[in-house]
């Protein structure tokens, strides 16, 4: 087993490398950088005096040099002006736009993408697990049809629309600020329970928001798994042999069909993730979806880089779980070409 | 003849019966009609008459054709243009149609606003004038607009009343009608699915079939990095590309460089199916012989694999359009797609960032709902073509 993590980890970083190119790549496909449009806008008012230190800068961060270059410097494989110094030793570079170390401006963002992140993968699990059981041993009841149809709105409303409209009806009826971490009388408040418990309600709403269309996705396919599965021999062997109904969905049909359950964490995460940004920017959550968003407008290229790389590196470290998960709950997959451990 | 052992009385025999009609051996594998229309009818005949058992994706088909008959009559459609400024309705609340005035049958009409200045709010509150009755009028002739950039002309389907106004949906901060901005919309809106579709399509055939027929190494590779592109959140990815779009690019620009994008990424998981199948056709006979007659790999690949899962792609297509058309909106909503004075419906909706404004003028949300109803129909009438691709199951 710990042979097989530590391969599977191995494995992790030529992946992160081709990302880590990508992702460059494509911070970089705007024409120029920060500093040069700093510079000409500059140049345009006739401005000369800041115009040194802005050449200095460029050199400062090697925005000078060939493609390959800076990508190298960026990750800390090549020598830039001050050796070796990039995110393999921990510098996660420098915000043009905020005049600061990336790790300052995103750091106090970090814990709350990954906590949001966390509680939605959480909430998709804990909540499409029942409804997906029980719309499959009760095909075609009421409530199955109800399940149905409320996935395939949740599936149509993409999540930020979902959102706005959440954000309308709770102010609507409610008169409750939902956007924001917090109620508005808490902030800079010092930490009191009752702080903690407005933060908690105004994650749960973000948490639906973005885990409503993986839930939906999630029951319709456990549904059809265990429906495949129901209609198999065994569970009629059992039923004959005389196993209660609980007993017998639990320990053999169910065990069947939860695999592609936990496999298909791996298509989620992705979507999650891609929905946690967008609906921070809409409910203006303090997560790093709203700085990526300034960030490319602005053309804050480390910062962006940075946060999507970051995103990348969590949706990898997600499927990584899924897949230890898988590998532990089904014993017919093997680990690394040899039998189970 | 046979005796009875007991009491010797001759057993009766069963007589012989003869059918007097005439024996026709081959009654066996003589089918009735229908069965004789199903063997005979072509592919695509069989699925079309799957598809049509599927009464949901009919009926989202026929939906998703009345929402795409705006892409080329939005002129016609629409009372007004979606960039035209009423400067005397800023925010004006949509306007119900009625039917009856009085007691009295008047057909379709609206009442006309009042409006007045709220001191306290700073905010126009316009409320219904009940003298005034507005008919609306159809098959008329309202502002010019020219068809198709073919002919001027001022026919719409139907114009508020002389002198009068009509906005079915409100209008916005600007005085713009959002009814009309919807119809405007939804030409890029409902296209943008498409083209980026059909570059995925492209994209998906060209990479898929490379590795499914030549596997080995390429194969390989290719595996790789459709792991590698599925792996990553599409929405960041989306973002970072369009803001690379250059600012000084005109809207038509604007556009394609955003189908493109949104092409770029969907293309993994169609060449993903054309890969798995294409594997499998690869060991049929025929298409052994056509390889052992030398036919070059193009021609095996387009001429005797591809039409064996045409089906296939065109129902999975379908099924990913709706995330394109979530995407657009998703980025033009965020500022980094598409800008006025193109109009699609994440344009609009990008008047409802502000939330607050929404809970005064809600409707702004108005584009939500079309949204929606063509993701939903799209979903459904995929579901529909994916069940109908495989006719012989």
């Amino acid at each position: 087993m710990l042979y097989y993590i530590f391969r599977r980890i191995l494995m992790m970083i030529p992946t992160l490398f081709v990302i880590s190119l990508l992702i460059f790549f494509i911070i970089e496909l705007p024409s120029g950088d920060y500093i040069s449009n700093q510079i000409a806008a500059l140049k345009s008012t006739g401005e000369q005096s800041s115009i040194a230190k802005l050449e200095f800068l460029r050199k400062e961060f090697s925005l000078d040099r060939p493609f390959f270059e800076r990508y190298l410097v960026w990750i800390g494989l090549w020598p830039g002006p001050h050796g070796l110094d990039g995110l393999i030793q921990g510098n996660w570079g420098w915000s043009f736009e905020f005049d600061k170390p990336v790790d300052q401006v995103v750091g106090p963002t970090l814990p709350l993408t990954i906590v949001l992140n966390f509680a939605t993968i959480l909430f998709v699990y804990v909540v499409s697990f029942p409804i997906g059981i029980y719309s499959a041993t009760r095909q075609y009841s009421w409530g199955d049809y109800g399940f149905t149809f409320i996935g395939y709105i949740g599936l149509a409303t993409p999540n930020f629309l979902l959102a706005l409209i959440l954000l309308y009806l709770f102010n609507l009826w409610f008169g409750l600020s939902v956007g924001g971490l917090m109620a508005p009388q808490y902030i800079d408040q010092p930490w009191s329970f009752d702080k903690a418990m407005s933060v908690l309600a105004h994650l749960i709403i973000p948490t639906i928001v973005i885990g409503t269309s993986g839930t939906a996705a999630m029951i319709r396919r456990l549904r059809a798994n265990l429906l495949d599965e129901l209609h198999k021999q065994y569970v009629t062997t059992g039923r004959a042999k005389g196993l209660k109904e609980n007993q017998l969905l639990i320990k053999y049909p169910l065990r069947m069909a939860i695999n592609p359950f936990i496999a298909d964490i791996g298509n989620l995460i992705p979507s999650l993730v891609s929905g946690s940004v967008i609906v921070s920017v809409v409910m203006s959550l303090p997560t790093v979806g709203p700085v990526l968003l300034s960030a490319l407008q602005s053309q804050d290229q480390f910062l962006s880089g940075f946060i999507l790389l970051f995103v990348a590196v969590l949706t990898l470290i997600g499927m990584l779980i899924s897949d230890l998960l898988l590998a532990v709950l089904d014993p017919r997959i093997r680990l690394g070409g040899r039998a189970a451990s | 003849m046979s005796m009875d052992p007991k009491d010797g009385t001759p057993k009766r025999e069963v007589e012989h019966y003869v059918d007097p009609a005439p024996f026709n051996p081959a009654v066996t594998e003589e089918m009735t009609a229908a069965q004789e229309r199903f063997f005979q009818a072509s592919q695509w005949q069989i699925m079309w008459w799957k598809f049509k058992r599927h009464k949901l994706a009919v009926w989202s088909g026929i939906v998703l054709i009345l929402f795409y008959l705006c892409v080329p009559f939005a002129e016609t459609i629409a009372p007004y243009t979606p960039n035209l400024r009423d400067s005397d309705h800023l925010y004006a609340p949509p306007q119900p149609v009625h039917l009856f005035h009085d007691g009295r049958l008047v057909g379709p009409f609206v009442y006309g606003m009042k409006s007045s200045l709220d001191m306290e709010t700073l905010q126009w509150v316009f409320t219904d004038d009940t003298s005034d009755v507005q008919r609306i009028r159809f098959f008329c002739n309202g502002a010019p607009y020219e068809f198709w950039g073919l002919f001027d002309t001022t026919f719409h389907l139907f114009c508020p009343a002389e002198g009068g106004t009509l906005f079915l949906l409100g209008t916005d901060r600007l005085g713009r009608d959002q009814f009309s901005g919807l119809v405007y919309g939804a030409r890029l809106s409902l296209t943008v699915g498409i083209v980026g579709v059909t570059i995925s399509i492209v994209l998906g055939l060209f990479f898929g079939g490379i590795a499914g027929y030549f596997g080995g190494f390429l194969d390989n590779i290719i595996q790789r990095m459709i792991e590698i592109i599925r792996s990553l959140p599409e929405l960041p990815l989306w973002m970072a590309l369009s803001a690379a779009l250059p600012v000084t690019w005109g809207p038509v620009w604007i556009y394609f460089g955003l189908t493109i994008i949104l092409g770029l990424l969907d293309w993994p998981g169609l060449a993903r199916a054309v890969r798995s199948k294409l594997l499998s056709l690869r060991e049929e006979e025929y298409a052994k012989a056509a390889v052992l007659m030398g036919a070059k790999p193009g021609r095996v690949i387009t001429r005797h694999l591809l039409p064996g899962f045409t089906s296939h792609i065109i129902a999975s297509a379908t099924l990913s359009i709706p995330a394109m058309i979530l995407g657009e909106t998703a980025l033009s909503y965020l500022n980094l797609g598409l800008r006025r004075p193109a109009v699609s419906w994440g344009v609009l909706l990008n008047e409802a960032q502000n939330i607050s404004v929404v809970t005064v003028y809600p409707w702004l949300m108005a584009p939500v709902l079309p949204i929606i109803i063509v993701v939903l129909a799209f979903n459904f009438l995929g579901d529909g073509l994916r069940d109908a691709a495989d006719p012989y199951k």
